[in-house]
């Protein structure tokens, strides 16, 4: 059968740090080859099928190196859909294998429909309907264990917290299990319903506290929404494109030339944003640019930050002022552009307007306060945003699905304890919590209980 | 030596331990003509560590044992000093009942049990050797030349083979206290291709009554009320004797130190391994030396002898030290040492080696059961005995294999880690292992098993009959109580009162009042009457089933999965070499273990989901697994 040749995300969206884009199709291996330099500069389409090769991804347009992945070649008819299949690997989140993607579409590659590579398995012959199904089931649980393996230093934090949780909770159920097992030893004190029920609301508020970074786990898989907003022509093009350092938005000198919203992902000093550029806001008579600045204010409401920009060159206007009041709730960094022009901006009256917030001094044209504003924003989001020093989040979805159930149960034994149930019963519900949070860490070895029993208490005849 | 044609049986059970004499009872009683072979029919059951049964998860799995239609509970019932029942105040699912043994009584009852038993033929010998002829086991030679032709073999030789004993810098080859070794047999089994390992366990000196001042000891006395193993057992013995506690002092602790030189434990002589939850004294000083002191149980052997089990002090240092020991503990200063302890190195075999009916893969219709297969302790043991007896027998028979589930027993969940997972230290049973607890109660122990027992033929039908009487009127009651509506009137505001619960404001079902925390089943007979007499089995059913009713059913729902996944048969003829989307390492463990089923597959080590949903894969589609996606 002739088919075209697809491209997909292969990864189950927002899961892990590593994702795949794959390749299905006539075309498969000519596309890679567009996109992809190895050390050694030899074409995929050189190589032997079923290996897999290191190297980078260049944007053929610009010559510009994207990302460094793995590729595995695999031609047909050994391959799952028994087209030839290219699979590119690539760390970083959805903002990269976007990008990789995206590439790969310019190269020439249409973007499959869900299931779409199962499909052509089953209609090149594959496999039968039935399979068909089994295999989806199949991929999925071998992705997890990719993701699994590939636990990125964010998450190797995670674990290192969630270690902390089962070993206290750990703690109490070896406790338990020995009063269970060796009720006539004296020298191991009882594990009573006040201590379990002071364990166990400790750990649901731990866990409570991780289940809120799982949004802000989002944010650094998506990126910090961050607003460039202020009057018309007073530099907010010009600062995307400075922190973007590629000219994208269109820069002009006449005002309102930014009509509609432009995002650009950027990440500045470890913080990844997702930068917003938007229309200069005023009132306005024309249609399209009204729209634009509605649009404009929308943002504003979701943003995670705000870089406000004034003009050095010029003084304060009213429209200025109602801006601060627009913001006045919300994390910002007052930006006061052109300083390569003359001052008639009165920097007090900004300070008082601005009160504690930050304001940074730029001329773009001259490439100056770039890095004063780079260095602002990194500080307000790891000390702000985020206390630094405790950066756990939880960004995987299967995490946070077990994070959830891991809260019900230590919420049932919560709930137990309260009414009075038997310590032993309560227990059953602190185990279940315990070897939950084992799987989110990959930790279901069972005889962790059995080792913390005989070492913590001295036990026997 | 010439040899010579000594009969023919279905089944022949050597050794007469607790696994061997359980194994010996059973398949006689299914009905196979059974031969029990033993070194010295003076020992049958004998206990040589210490002279209890029962506790945490062992007295559990008694209970399953007598459900099943065993010895263990029955001959206990006849013959303790004491019996205990422990964790009352903790909850139904970790009760446990515990008995000190007359040590004496227990063997010779458990002896008379066997000479009386229709099909089963006790005689005195060693085997030796075993006859196998195309991978199956045809029978055995003994000592002195007999050939016994069996179409079943079942070995229980506990730490009988090469066993060897450890005092001090003495070391000798021996069986426990002072019988023989098993070398021969040992040698035989290496020879046909067992895997062993070398495992370790000890005991402690044992003392004279008399010579114990007990003023400076505290009195350990047993339960008032009547209490048994046996779902049968309709008397109770009313003259219990105590035990006592007295403890270990820094004086002991020097003494040790001093001495841990002279140590096998630590001069590198033992080289077994040995049970963690079983430590010695000295193992215990040295790794916990910021105890102040360790608890020393004093429990009479017997009521014909004054000889005194010194439960705490297991050693193996030697025995001037022992005495030096003894005399640094409160009470036992003046004591007579009647026998000193001692450590026991033996070989076991690896238990991966057998299907989970304990029959061996390599060797058809030869079973192996007890400390043999790496386990510790007389429940164990007999739990193994009692269902490779019912399984020789079954395959004799033609009748089909007996598994219990993780689900069904703790002699469930003894199998199947022994068999699954193996095990690096002698394995001891625990509650912790079982994952359904609150299922394998102390309570409920028949409710779970007498079915299975009356169909595989270990139980008469007159048990059965009364068995379902008995299901019957808990049944009802619960139903009773669910319907019933009890009114807030002054006599039910009065008894919830008096029990420190909230008055009703409305009427409130039976069922829903006994939930409350503090309230049980007599309060609530008092409010509203079952119609007939209620024995007190039957009302302790119906108040845990109703009490826990939200527990239990969230345990039977992750029985259900469990189930599911039993029900997945993996063909034994499977090639998992062929199947290229499992890792290497599961690949390994797999054709090792061989499981039956995908639920005992996902429990082995080294075994991840991805391999068991590639194995599922490759189960139900058959060629799916070829494709490597
Ligand atoms: C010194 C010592 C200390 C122990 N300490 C503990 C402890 O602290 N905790 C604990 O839980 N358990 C302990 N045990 C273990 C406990 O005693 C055993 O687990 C239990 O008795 C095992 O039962 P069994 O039926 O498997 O073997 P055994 O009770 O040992 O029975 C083996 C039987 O096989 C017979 N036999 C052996 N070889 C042959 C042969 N070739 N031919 C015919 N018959 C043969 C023997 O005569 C005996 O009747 C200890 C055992 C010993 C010896
Ligand atoms: N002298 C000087 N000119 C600048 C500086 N930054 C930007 N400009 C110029 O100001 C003009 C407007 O810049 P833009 O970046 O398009 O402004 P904007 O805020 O995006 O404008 P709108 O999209 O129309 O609202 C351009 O001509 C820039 O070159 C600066 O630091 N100094
Ligand atoms: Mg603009």
């Amino acid at each position: 059968m002739d088919f075209d040749t697809i491209a997909a995300i292969s990864t189950p969206s927002g899961e892990g740090a590593i994702a795949i884009v794959r390749l299905s199709g006539p075309e498969a291996v000519a596309i890679a080859d567009k996109l992809f330099r190895a050390p050694s500069n030899k074409a995929l389409a050189a190589q032997t099928t079923h290996t897999i090769h290191y190297g980078h991804l260049e944007d053929p347009a610009t010559g510009e190196v994207v990302e460094e992945v793995m590729v595995s070649l695999m031609k047909a008819p050994k391959t799952f859909t028994r087209e030839d299949v290219i699979e590119i690997n690539c760390h970083g989140g959805i903002v990269s294998v976007n990008r990789v993607l995206e590439l790969a579409l310019r190269a020439g590659a249409r973007l499959a429909e869900p299931g779409e590579f199962t499909k052509r398995a089953f209609l090149n012959g594959r496999i039968d309907l039935s399979q068909a199904e089994a295999v989806m089931d199949l991929i999925r649980a071998k992705t997890d264990r990719a993701m699994d393996v590939a636990l990125n230093q964010m998450e190797g934090r995670l674990s290192k917290l969630i270690g902390t949780l089962r070993q206290a909770l750990l703690e109490s159920i070896a406790q338990m299990e020995v009063n269970i097992d060796y009720p006539e030893y004296d020298d191991v004190e009882e594990m009573t319903r006040p201590i379990m029920l002071e364990k166990s609301k400790w750990v649901r508020s731990e866990i409570d506290k991780l289940l809120q970074t799982s949004s802000q786990g989002k944010i650094l898989r998506e990126g910090l929404s961050t607003v460039i907003l202020g009057r018309p022509n007073v530099g907010k093009s010009s600062l995307l494109n400075s922190l973007v350092q590629e000219n994208k938005a269109i820069v002009t000198e006449i005002a309102g030339t930014t009509r509609d919203i432009i995002e650009e992902y950027v990440n500045v000093r470890g913080v990844p944003l997702r930068l917003v550029d938007t229309a200069g806001i005023r009132e306005t008579e024309d249609i399209v640019e009204r729209i634009g600045v509605e649009r404009s204010r929308k943002v504003l409401k979701e943003a995670d930050l705000i870089l406000y920009v004034l003009n050095y060159a010029e003084a304060l206007t009213p429209e200025d002022e109602l801006l601060f009041e627009a913001v006045k709730d919300m994390d910002y960094i007052v930006v006061i552009n052109k300083t390569d022009l003359p001052q008639k901006i009165d920097l007090e009256q900004v300070q008082k307007l601005a009160g504690d917030k930050l304001l940074v001094t730029t001329s773009l044209i001259e490439e100056e306060g770039i890095d004063q504003l780079e260095e602002a924003i990194a500080d307000l989001f790891f000390q702000g945003e985020i206390e630094a020093g405790d950066m756990t989040y939880v960004s995987n979805v299967r995490h946070i699905a077990l994070l959830h159930q891991a809260h019900q149960t230590i919420s049932d034994a919560i709930g137990a304890a309260e009414m009075e149930v038997p310590v032993d019963m309560i227990q059953i519900d602190v185990t279940r919590t315990w070897e939950i949070l084992g799987e989110i860490i990959g930790d279901t070895a069972d005889d962790g209980l059995l080792n913390q029993l005989f070492s913590q208490f001295c036990l026997g005849k | 030596m010439p040899q010579y044609e000594a009969g023919t049986f279905d089944v022949i059970v050597v050794g007469a331990g607790h696994a061997g004499a359980e194994a010996a009872l059973a398949s006689a009683r299914m009905g196979a003509k059974t031969l029990v072979l033993t070194m010295n029919l003076d020992m049958i059951a004998f206990m040589p560590c210490n002279p209890s049964i029962g506790g945490p998860a062992k007295g559990i799995v008694v209970r399953e044992i007598d459900a099943l239609g065993g010895a263990m509970g029955r001959v206990i019932d006849k013959t303790h000093i004491q019996m205990r029942m422990l964790n009352t105040a903790k909850g139904p699912a970790v009760r446990a009942l515990r008995a000190q043994a007359d040590k004496v009584l227990y063997q010779q009852e458990m002896k008379r049990l066997m000479e009386e038993e229709p099909n089963l033929t006790l005689h005195q010998g060693i085997a030796e050797e075993l006859v196998v002829e195309d991978g199956k086991i045809q029978g055995l030679l003994t000592q002195v030349g007999g050939i016994y032709r069996a179409n079943s073999v079942v070995i229980t030789t506990g730490t009988f083979l090469r066993g060897e004993v450890i005092i001090g810098d003495l070391r000798y080859s021996s069986g426990p206290n002072n019988q023989q070794p098993s070398i021969k047999l040992a040698e035989n089994l290496e020879k046909l291709g067992f895997e062993t390992v070398r495992f370790k366990t000890g005991t402690p000196p044992r003392v004279n009554s008399n010579s114990i001042d007990y003023s400076k000891t505290e009195i350990q006395p047993g339960d008032d009320v009547p209490r048994a193993f046996g779902h049968e057992t309709t008397e109770y013995i009313t003259d219990q004797l105590p035990c006592w506690l007295t403890y270990t002092n820094e004086k002991t602790h020097q003494i040790i130190d001093d001495n841990l030189h002279l140590s096998p434990m630590y001069s590198g002589m033992i080289k077994g391994t040995g049970p963690r939850y079983c430590p010695s004294i000295e193992d215990k000083v040295v790794r916990f030396n910021d105890k102040p002191r360790h608890q020393i149980f004093l429990e009479p052997e017997g009521r014909n002898t004054r000889e005194v089990y010194v439960q705490g002090l297991s050693t193996s240092l030697p025995e001037h030290v022992q005495r030096k020991l003894l005399e640094s503990i409160p009470g036992l200063e003046k004591a007579e040492m009647m026998r000193a302890g001692y450590a026991i190195e033996y070989d076991a075999i690896v238990p991966t080696q057998l299907w989970p009916t304990l029959e061996s893969k390599q060797i058809e219709n030869l079973y192996t059961a007890g400390q043999i297969n790496g386990t510790s302790g007389y429940e164990e043991a007999a739990g193994q005995g009692l269902m490779a007896g019912i399984n020789a027998a079954a395959k004799v028979l033609g009748k089909e294999e007996v598994i219990l589930s993780r689900s069904d027993a703790y002699i469930g969940v003894l199998i199947d880690d022994l068999v699954t997972k193996g095990t690096n230290e002698p394995y001891r049973l625990l509650t912790s292992r079982a994952e359904y607890r609150l299922l394998l109660r102390h309570d409920n122990a028949d409710m779970r098993l007498t079915e299975l027992a009356y169909a595989i033929g270990m139980i008469k039908e007159e048990r059965y009959e009364k068995f379902l009487a008995k299901k019957d009127r808990i049944e009802e009651e619960i139903k009773r109580l669910r319907s019933i509506m009890i009114k807030p009137n002054e006599l039910t505001q009065q008894v919830i009162r008096d029990a420190g619960g909230s008055e009703l404001k409305d009427g409130i079902r039976g069922a829903d009042l006994l939930k409350r925390p503090e309230m049980n089943y007599d309060m609530i007979s008092q409010l509203t009457a079952s119609l007939v007499d209620l024995e007190d089995e039957v009302k302790e059913q119906v108040e845990i089933h109703i009490k826990y009713e939200g527990y239990i059913e969230k345990s039977l729902q992750q029985v259900d999965k469990l189930k599911k996944m039993e029900n997945k048969k993996i063909p034994e003829n499977i090639d998992y070499h062929a199947i290229s989307g499992i890792a290497t390492e599961a690949r390994g463990k797999l054709a090792e273990v061989r499981p039956l089923s995908i639920a005992q597959a996902s429990r082995i080590s080294g075994v991840n989901p991805a391999d068991i949903s590639i194995l599922l894969v490759y189960i139900e589609q058959g060629k799916i697994a070829k494709i490597s996606v």
